[in-house]
């Protein structure tokens, strides 16, 4: 059958983000259902509760880590919604830079929100 | 290449049918369509939101207690379990993709079957939370 043969090149990070969108995926299904079963056990019901559980270090790590599992994640799926519906080339960098910009200050608070006073 | 696949001459209008009625997507479709808004959604503004009042919870007892009264509220409630429930959504539908990904439950009957326990779980998973809540 001849027909019209396309030898695909590229940058091949497309291949990276889906394995990566199913990383964080992961990581983040593991904290989520951790989460649920300690807040059902036992929920803080005080601000001082709430402080205590986040006083140690291995909470606010696994809660950074969800948090950066969340953006990586947030990042690749936003960006195909606005590639899939966003025709405009101005328009669709103009929203990319946008919600990449709000990701990256959403990491930098996480990290004073867990780590400030 | 034949010079027919080369050039396609546009001489008559191709036709053109969008069936827009989410009514009329098949389950798997719906959970799909419903993956990606509840995606959405969960950027902006449950991201922020949830950033926003952990600061609050965690930063003064003040926040704390005042976060508190606000969840007390019916109507904050009912806005909750709406959030739960995007969650609990794309959490389960998630799941069923990566089955998907590694060729667990593909074919039309499981496909079908999976989605109907995805959209069960999370009404499960949202009236649990509705338990809790009240």
């Amino acid at each position: 059958m001849s027909g019209y043969r396309k030898n695909p090149v590229g940058a091949h990070y497309g291949l990276l983000d889906w394995l990566l969108q199913r990383l964080t995926a992961v990581v983040m299904a593991v904290f989520t259902v951790a989460a649920a079963v300690c807040l059902l056990v036992n929920a803080p019901a005080s601000h001082e509760d709430l402080r205590a559980l986040f006083g140690g270090s291995l909470l606010r790590v696994a809660t950074m880590l969800f948090l950066l599992a969340l953006f990586y994640h947030a990042w690749v799926g936003v960006r195909d919604i606005v590639m899939d519906y966003i025709k405009s080339a101005a328009l669709r960098l103009g929203l990319q830079t946008l919600v990449g910009v709000a990701l990256v200050f959403y990491a930098i608070w996480s990290v004073a929100i867990l780590w400030g006073k | 290449m034949t010079t027919a696949q080369k050039t396609r001459p546009a001489q008559y209008a191709r036709p053109k049918y969008y069936d827009l009625n989410l009514a009329h997507l098949p389950l798997p479709g719906l959970l799909s369509i419903f993956h990606r808004i509840s995606g959405v959604i969960l950027f902006f503004p449950l991201i922020p939101l949830g950033l926003y009042i952990l600061q609050d919870c965690l930063g003064s007892p003040a926040g704390y207690l005042y976060w508190k009264s606000v969840f007390a509220l019916t109507a904050v409630k009912v806005l909750l379990l709406g959030a739960v429930w995007l969650f609990a959504h794309h959490f389960f539908a998630g799941l069923r993709y990566l089955a998907l990904d590694v060729h667990v439950g593909i074919g039309k009957p499981a496909a079908n079957a999976s989605a109907r326990l995805v959209f069960a779980l999370g009404i499960i998973a949202t009236a649990l939370v509705a338990w809790r809540l009240w």
